[in-house]
């Protein structure tokens, strides 16, 4: 399969500069598609000059309520966290199973993707170094609803008669409301987030991730790919289908097992890089507190820059969407809470750590000279900030990003087939038609320009975490039971370590 | 002190003979067996959404697989010959997994073979015989 489309690909190559307006086409028939999905979505209100998508509004005051009302689980539940993923806890007769740590690493590779590369400097532009200060306190919080989400997923989970299990919030909505005695409402709202997660994995987990791989080994190519978007998006499209059709698993397997040595390398590279700039440090550090809360040069001033810092923080962890809770709920525990205190570190490691160091490579390059990105955006500006220092850089950061789109493709893939699943039942033609639909948009995404694209991937995705949060709400004091009971046995010795 | 003797078999030449020693050593002795299959496992490997949401359908089958095809064929030829035995399977390293079960089962000794790993492979992570002799506190009896 994989040889034919190399096969098409080289037919259709002397016919490439006839083809290379296609993008524009493309491009031009879908923007108005995209900014009428984001208005609806992220319908905003004025506040104090500042435009305020509702929806982030929804999200940040989950997070806050979630924060208080488990009791600072966030910071409370860290030290476990680690004591859990470190294998502490678990029994030597329950091993085989999957690991705190294997669902830790998986939920973090779907992740860590362009966002982290990428989408703090989107965030910077748009809303200054301030927005980096809100995109950290962002992550903290959203610690707490990753709490909330991993327990109820493990929770909720179904097990199948095969031994394969299933979980997320589409179950945990429709088993939880139905516990409370509202099963009708229960089955609307699992259905609403099983459609949801499907088209947001077109949008975040695909468009927006080969979009930026394209973008990247185009600036890497200096411009050569410029008009070859469907070139790149039909090669990109190639090896994902030979993955989640092909069946060929060991590239996916070879990408898991690269992609987190990729992310200890990139921020490895990237703390000598802010070293390098030590100089600039203390000023870049200052601009994000000073901008954070005078939002300077920012639309809207402080509190532009800081639902820019929350939209950005929750497009990168996905605290609130729910997504994390499917690759979680893979954990086979007698205590559902175990492994939502293991999914606080998804959070710390992607926004807290990973996002922060970026933010951090780019404001030092801010701070030595303004001008340095030459108006690039997104991951190009990124890696004009590493280029300062390693003129070699952008190769291996294109090569680390094109890996970070394709885990992360790889594991929306699934999310998203879940939702499928959910909707329509496991039947294998039905999953073909959905794997087919998204290697379709793995392709689209490499065609269409990086603004119509966020505001998409954007809209799609945030507007699950409507039924997912009202969910999360409701079944709060279920997790909260669990909780204290949880942490009560650890008191009392019941539960004991076993290292 | 028990009167246990703990084998490693893997369904390989070098485990067959190490349960052989073994049973005769058991035999002279009065001895009963516990025979282990420890299946090479990390809880630090990385995988995709899809191969967790399979992962306890894949242990139970791995599982499966050593006592149908390994454990259990062994065990009851040996029970034939009258002999008290017992079987284990445990995913882990393997090493620290026959040191556990060894403690777990209150054996007094381990029998186990010079396993059939490449020296390729013995090479870059070492010898699973050489890691249990290292750090193993009861007598370990290798058969080449």
């Amino acid at each position: 399969m994989k040889k034919l489309f190399l096969l098409l690909g080289l037919v259709f190559l002397p016919f490439a500069n006839v083809y290379a307006g296609i993008d524009e086409t493309i491009n031009n028939a879908t923007a108005p598609i995209a900014a009428f999905i984001g208005k609806v979505v992220f319908f905003k209100v004025p506040v104090f000059g500042a435009q305020l998508p509702l929806v982030v509004l929804w999200l940040v005051v989950g997070a806050v309520f979630f924060t208080f009302y488990m009791r600072f689980i966030n910071i409370r539940g860290f030290k476990h966290a680690i004591e859990l993923v470190r294998g502490d806890y678990s029994d030597p007769k329950s091993h085989g199973e999957v690991s705190h740590f294997q669902a830790l690493a998986t939920a973090v590779s779907g992740t860590v993707g362009i966002g982290n590369i990428g989408g703090v400097a989107v965030a910077v532009t748009v809303g200054g170094a301030g927005a980096t200060f809100w995109l950290i306190v962002a992550g903290i919080l959203g610690m707490s609803t990753k709490f909330v989400e991993c327990t109820l997923g493990v929770k909720y989970r179904q097990e199948f008669e095969d031994g394969h299990v299933s979980g997320g919030p589409m179950y945990y909505l429709r088993q939880g409301f139905s516990d409370r005695g509202m099963a009708g409402f229960g089955k609307f709202m699992g259905t609403f987030y099983a459609i949801g997660i499907f088209i947001g994995a077109l949008g975040i987990g695909n468009m927006f991730q080969s979009n930026q791989a394209y973008v990247q080994l185009n600036t890497v190519a200096g411009g050569a790919l410029d008009g070859f978007g469907w070139l790149v998006g039909l090669i990109l499209a190639a090896v994902v289908f030979s993955v989640i059709i092909g069946g060929i698993k060991s590239i996916a397997r070879v990408t898991e097992k690269i992609v987190p040595f990729m992310a200890i390398f990139y921020c490895i590279f990237a703390i000598i890089v802010i070293l390098m700039n030590v100089g600039s440090l203390p000023q870049a550090i200052a601009n994000i507190f000073t901008g954070a809360f005078t939002g300077e040069g920012v639309a809207g001033g402080a509190l532009g820059a800081m639902i820019i810092g929350f939209q950005r923080a929750v497009f990168s962890n996905e605290a609130g969407i729910g997504s994390a809770s499917i690759a979680h709920s893979a954990v086979k525990t007698n205590e559902p809470v175990t492994e939502g205190i293991v999914s606080v570190l998804e959070p710390f490691i992607d926004t807290i750590v990973i996002c922060t160091i970026t933010a951090l490579v780019i404001g030092t390059a801010q701070v030595a000279d303004p001008n340095f990105a030459n108006g690039a955006k997104g991951v190009a500006m990124t890696s004009a900030a590493f280029q300062r220092e390693f003129s070699w850089f952008p190769l291996p950061l294109a090569f680390a990003a094109l890996l970070f789109a394709f885990s992360t493709m790889i594991s929306w893939s699934y999310y998203g087939l879940k939702g499928w699943t959910y909707l329509f039942g496991e039947s294998e033609k039905g999953q073909t038609t959905y794997k087919l639909i998204f290697c379709a948009f793995v392709a689209l995404g490499c065609i269409v320009e990086l603004g119509p694209i966020l505001d998409i991937s954007d809209a799609l995705v945030f507007l699950i975490c409507v039924p997912n949060i009202l969910g999360l709400y409701f079944l709060a004091p279920i997790v909260k039971r669990e909780m204290e009971s949880y942490f009560a046995r650890i008191e009392s010795g019941e539960i004991k370590k076993f290292k | 002190m028990s009167n246990k003797i703990l084998v490693a078999i893997d369904g390989s030449e070098g485990g067959k003979r190490a349960l052989n020693t073994a049973v005769e050593y058991a035999k002279l002795t009065h001895s009963s067996l516990v025979l282990s299959y420890i299946i090479d496992w990390s809880p630090y490997s990385f995988h995709t959404p899809e191969e967790l949401a399979e992962r306890q359908k894949r242990r139970d089958s791995e599982i499966q697989r050593a006592n149908d095809l390994i454990l259990n064929p062994e065990a009851l030829a040996l029970e034939k010959e009258g002999l008290a035995v017992e079987t284990v399977v445990r995913h882990g390293k393997i090493a620290e997994t026959l040191k556990e079960v060894a403690k777990e089962y209150d054996v007094s000794q381990i029998y186990i073979g010079k396993l059939g790993e490449s020296r390729m492979r013995s090479m870059i992570f070492g010898s699973v015989t050489a890691a249990l002799i290292q750090t193993a506190l009861l007598p370990v009896t290798v058969v080449p």
